[in-house]
């Protein structure tokens, strides 16, 4: 008699195995097939084109009532096995009890629904089978609907291009800090984004989901920051989950997926699982090409083949129309792997190579996909590609055999060759722009245009220099940021401007960089080019800040930690004496000194202790003094008419209340003030950032002075009469530096190369463009103008940012 | 021989960033590279003792927050012409937790 197969769940896979085992020995098994759902096997994958409307739905079917007819397969769809009973060989279902001798399971997995509240109201769907395409089609015909996918991977991005198709309003809320992190490094991850963005799809990421409101349907997703998006749908692409019910209940080995052998075969030999429901040398699998191969795998283990289940190498592309993206491989770092990348900003084409030991281990491709197969192939057979590494991203095309110079390569190129993309300027033009005179980079950028947008073709310019000028050549590019980029500070704010550039990873991809996440000079500059420009959008980097600004206090020699609250204009109280006297005893403060900013200062703090000191010294009252920052450090200020016999304003009120203005605030440097009651100038304001002197009837604003590696006396901005100019022209002035001054240059660099008479234009002159300073400075502010410490001093802090990640002494004890 | 003990969850160190795990020889520092490659090594500078885990981390190096020596995170040598190096641990990473070779330790 034949033997009975019995196979559970009519999906991708099993639909592969039972082709595979008809065609080896079509009569082997009696055949049932059982599916949950109400249709046979189909083309998963093409559910994404299918939701877009690109694709029928009858085209994705891939077994018809007519093959199973032929191959005497009887299907028993629509009808879930909810028991496998081992020791009878019956599966339970709706239809009854149904015999086996050999038993497959290919359940598949399920969409993991995040556990937030509200997941289970109607609206909330998945996106797996037929059914929640149906589901979604559906809402999309509400007028105005509002779709939000909780998951920026690839199913949520195809569920996401799929609705926008289908006209509803798009957010993607991601977790993570750039898209399909599990396949892309930031910069193709960047890219991505821009392109969904530029299509009217919104993204977030770094998206906390906090729950899902509404009624008797979804209304609403609302975020742990409390932002609140409306929905008239949900889908849930946050994760698939192995579907292991049935095997669990019956006893099988189960771990993340049904552990099965190289054969495909259970922990019982009569059952064989395959598919997504496995789990294989603890790997679980969830793209289709390695599931095809186990398919082909059990069908012959079925009929007694020798065969074993080998993991192939897997690539991935994304399905979106017009969205070319390759990724496969490894592509993280390592000190024995070497990268090449290639950008060309203005086509939005990344490449990135991931070598080691002169083989392709990774690619990441975005924009322009064409060579994907061919690195693929490179990559799968570990070819030794050390002879063609020169130009080997620039993929079959170009793999000519000698190696060239770079040099001989330019000056072989003919004359409308086109160097810079951005402004389609040919070698021909900027030849002719270097013979008459142009004899540099900024020169030539100034006739012809070339590099003026992105710049990253100006490395071909300088080679086109060297070609045409000959000895004459000399190297004279301005000084870049590091050495990860060409550009210079200034090329990069006018790039970050102009291009609305809102995190670091999309300025290094479009300006170019060379190293894939930079490096410790040019991460705190970016870092604080994105707070200045974007000051509500962007999120601090804490890993780009320098350790000082990281922890909210300053390191010392020996790695403990000094701290040291401000004290609003140099003022303070018994109370907030005693309590810097009582944390000085209670942690054991070695030294404790006034410092040359009118505070006092608790030096040789230990690191754990920080967030308790900061949390009693916030108890009296007092917050950082941000003695450690790029950003405003003290206000200075003497006695004035409060007490001083020569005083002749209040210069210990206006102190205190320009401290509070601008407290909180980050700067190209740190800024220091000082504002002394008369000429006599008792707090030095002569000699600081900003310096106001008080005089009988008004005020003197002066600025651009230093006091520290050089000495320079501050120059006249302007005499004012009200504290409220004064005020409105320290912020305008600080705010026109926060604007255009290069990282690290305290404001008398600056105003040295920028002259004092722009300045004043700016902000002495043009009263609108001081009233337009003003108000960016205050918006910036409405974010920054808060305690670090009181944050930093929070529970959540404690055990991801204070505490070791473990301690093995204890343990070691125990 | 290895003795591997699961210290924490890869998540628990933020990417570019480090944490310190006690042990009885002092600190080690946890690194964490953009890639989620995960490396340990002694949290203490060859240069002046300066903690490497408070670094700025990039690529697969950490700059010091002391006096900016560059070291290499997988050898542990120090980059750019300075003299030193620092000793560098086994640890893996497996699903999605940490696990640091503590045999290694004692040497
Ligand atoms: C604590 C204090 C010395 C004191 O005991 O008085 C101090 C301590 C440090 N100063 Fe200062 N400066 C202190 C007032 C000054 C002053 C005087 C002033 O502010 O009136 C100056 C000259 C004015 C000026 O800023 O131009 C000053 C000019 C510097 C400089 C040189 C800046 C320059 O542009 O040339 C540096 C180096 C730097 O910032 O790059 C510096 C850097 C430092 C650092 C932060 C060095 C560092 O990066 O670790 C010191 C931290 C020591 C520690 O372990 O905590 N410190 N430093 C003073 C804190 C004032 C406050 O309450 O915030
Ligand atoms: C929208 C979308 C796009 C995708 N795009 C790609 C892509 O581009 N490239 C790629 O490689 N992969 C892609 N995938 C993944 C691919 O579809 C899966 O890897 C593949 O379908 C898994 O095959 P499977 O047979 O293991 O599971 P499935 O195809 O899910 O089949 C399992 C079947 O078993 C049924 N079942 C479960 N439990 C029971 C039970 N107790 N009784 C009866 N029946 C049961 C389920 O209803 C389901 O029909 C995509 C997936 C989706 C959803
Ligand atoms: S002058 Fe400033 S930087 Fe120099 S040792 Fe003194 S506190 Fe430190
Ligand atoms: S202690 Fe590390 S560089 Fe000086």
């Amino acid at each position: 008699m034949t033997q009975k197969l019995v196979v559970i769940g009519a999906g991708m896979a099993s639909g592969r195995m039972l082709e595979e085992l008809v065609d080896l020995a079509p009569d082997a098994y009696d055949l049932t097939l059982f599916g949950a759902e109400p249709h046979g096997n189909y083309n998963r994958i093409m559910l994404s084109p299918v939701l877009a409307g690109e694709t029928p739905w009858q085209e994705i079917i891939t077994h018809d009532a007519d093959w199973y007819h032929t191959n005497n397969v009887t299907c028993r769809f629509g009808e879930d096995v909810v028991k496998i009973d081992r020791k009878q060989k019956q599966v339970i279902s709706a239809g009854g009890v149904t015999d086996y001798d050999k038993l497959v399971i290919a359940t598949g997995s399920a969409s993991f629904f995040i556990p937030v509240a509200g997941k289970d109201l109607p609206g909330v769907v998945g996106f797996r089978d037929y059914g929640d395409v149906e589901k979604m089609l559906a809402a999309a015909q509400k007028p105005e609907g509002r779709a939000v996918i909780i998951g920026g991977g690839l199913l949520g991005l195809e569920a996401a291009a799929g609705l926008h198709e289908q006209g509803m309003d798009v957010t993607v809320l991601h977790l993570m800090g750039h898209l399909m992190e599990r396949q892309l490094d930031p910069a193709a991850g960047y890219l991505l984004q821009k392109e969904l963005e530029s299509r009217g799809i919104k993204v977030v990421c770094r998206a906390h989901t906090r729950a899902i409101l509404g009624k008797d349907h979804v209304e609403a997703v609302v975020l742990e920051d409390d932002t609140i998006i409306a929905a008239d749908l949900v889908v849930m692409a946050a994760g698939i989950r192995p579907e292991t019910r049935i095997a669990t209940d019956a006893g099988l080995h189960v771990e993340r997926g049904i552990v099965v052998d190289d054969a495909m075969a259970t922990s019982d030999p009569d059952i064989m699982a395959v598919g997504e429901c496995v789990e294989h040398n603890e790997t679980v699998y969830g793209l289709v090409a390695p599931l095809y191969d186990m398919a082909k795998v059990l069908a012959r283990t079925l009929v007694n083949q020798a065969a074993s289940f080998v993991p192939p190498m897997v690539s991935t592309k994304l399905k979106v129309t017009g969205v070319e993206l390759f990724s496969v491989g490894d592509f993280c770092e390592g000190d024995d792997r070497e990268e090449i990348v290639f950008r060309d900003p203005s086509r939005g084409v990344y490449k990135r190579l991931i070598l080691e030991n002169d083989r392709i281990i990774g690619v990441v491709m975005y924009g322009d996909t064409a060579d994907s197969s061919w690195f693929f192939a490179k990559l799968k057979s570990a070819d030794d590609i050390s002879e063609i590494r020169d130009t080997l991203i620039y993929g079959p095309a170009f793999q000519g055999g000698e190696a060239h110079d770079p040099l001989a390569f330019i000056a072989a190129m003919s004359g409308d060759t086109e160097i810079c993309g951005c402004n389609g300027v040919c070698k021909g033009i900027i030849v002719s722009a270097i013979n008459a005179g142009a004899h540099d980079l900024a020169a030539i950028k100034a006739t012809t245009k070339a590099s003026a947008s992105c710049g990253s073709c100006a490395g071909a310019l300088e080679q086109v220099l060297a070609v045409t000028l000959g000895d004459d050549y000399a190297a004279s590019t301005p000084q870049p940021v590091c050495g990860c980029t060409r550009l210079t500070h200034e090329e990069i704010r006018q790039e970050i401007k102009s291009k609305a550039l809102k995190s670091i990873p999309a300025v290094m991809q479009e300006c170019g960089w060379t190293t894939s996440c930079g490096c410790a000079t040019c991460r705190p500059a970016l870092n604080y080019y994105m707070i200045a420009e974007w000051p509500l959008e962007y999120v601090d980097d804490s890993q780009s800040r320098f350790v000082n600004e990281r922890n909210h206090a300053n390191i010392q020699k020996d790695g403990t930690y000094s701290v040291l609250p401000r004290m609003w204009g140099g003022m303070t109280t018994p109370d907030e004496l005693r309590a810097i006297a009582d944390a000085a005893d209670k942690y054991n403060v070695p030294a404790v000194k006034v410092t040359g900013g009118q505070r006092i200062d608790l030096l040789g703090i230990q690191r754990e202790d920080l967030p308790s000191v900061w949390a009693d010294l916030n108890a009296a009252g007092l917050v950082s003094g941000h003695a450690y920052s790029k950003g405003l450090r003290t206000v200075k200020t003497c006695v004035g008419t409060d007490f001083c016999r020569f005083g002749t304003q209040d210069s210990t009120g206006l102190g205190i209340k320009l401290e509070k203005i601008l407290w909180g605030s980050w700067t190209p440097h740190k800024v220091k003030l000082a504002v002394s009651g008369c000429p006599r100038n008792c707090s030095e304001a002569t000699c600081k950032d900003v310096g106001i002197i008080c005089v009988d009837g008004g005020y003197e604003v002066s600025v651009a002075g230093a006091a520290g590696m050089e000495l320079l006396e501050t120059q006249p901005l302007a005499k004012v009469t009200t504290e409220q100019e004064v005020i409105d022209l320290t912020v305008a002035f600080i705010q026109l530096y926060r604007e255009h001054a290069r990282y690290l240059d305290r404001p008398y660099k600056w105003v040295a190369k920028v002259g004092m008479g722009w300045v004043r234009e700016r902000v002495v002159d043009d009263l609108q463009e001081r009233a337009e300073l003003c108000e960016r400075f205050e918006i910036s502010q409405s974010v920054y103008r808060k305690d670090p410490w009181a944050e930093q001093a929070k529970p959540e802090y404690e055990q991801s940012k204070w505490a070791p990640l473990a301690d093995l002494i204890l343990e070691a004890a125990e | 021989m290895s003795n591997l003990i699961d210290i924490a969850a890869l998540t628990d160190i933020p990417k570019r960033g480090a944490r310190v795990v006690k042990t009885g020889h002092g600190c080690v520092a946890i690194f964490r590279t953009i890639g989620d490659r995960v490396f340990a090594i002694d949290d203490a500078c060859p240069h002046k003792n300066g903690s490497l885990s408070e670094g700025i981390v990039h690529g697969n190096a950490v700059t010091c927050p002391l006096h900016n020596w560059v070291i290499d995170l997988e050898s542990g040598q120090t980059q750019g012409g300075e003299e030193g190096s620092v000793s560098t641990y086994e640890i893996t990473v497996k699903d999605g937790r940490i696990l640091l070779d503590t045999t290694s330790l004692q040497k």
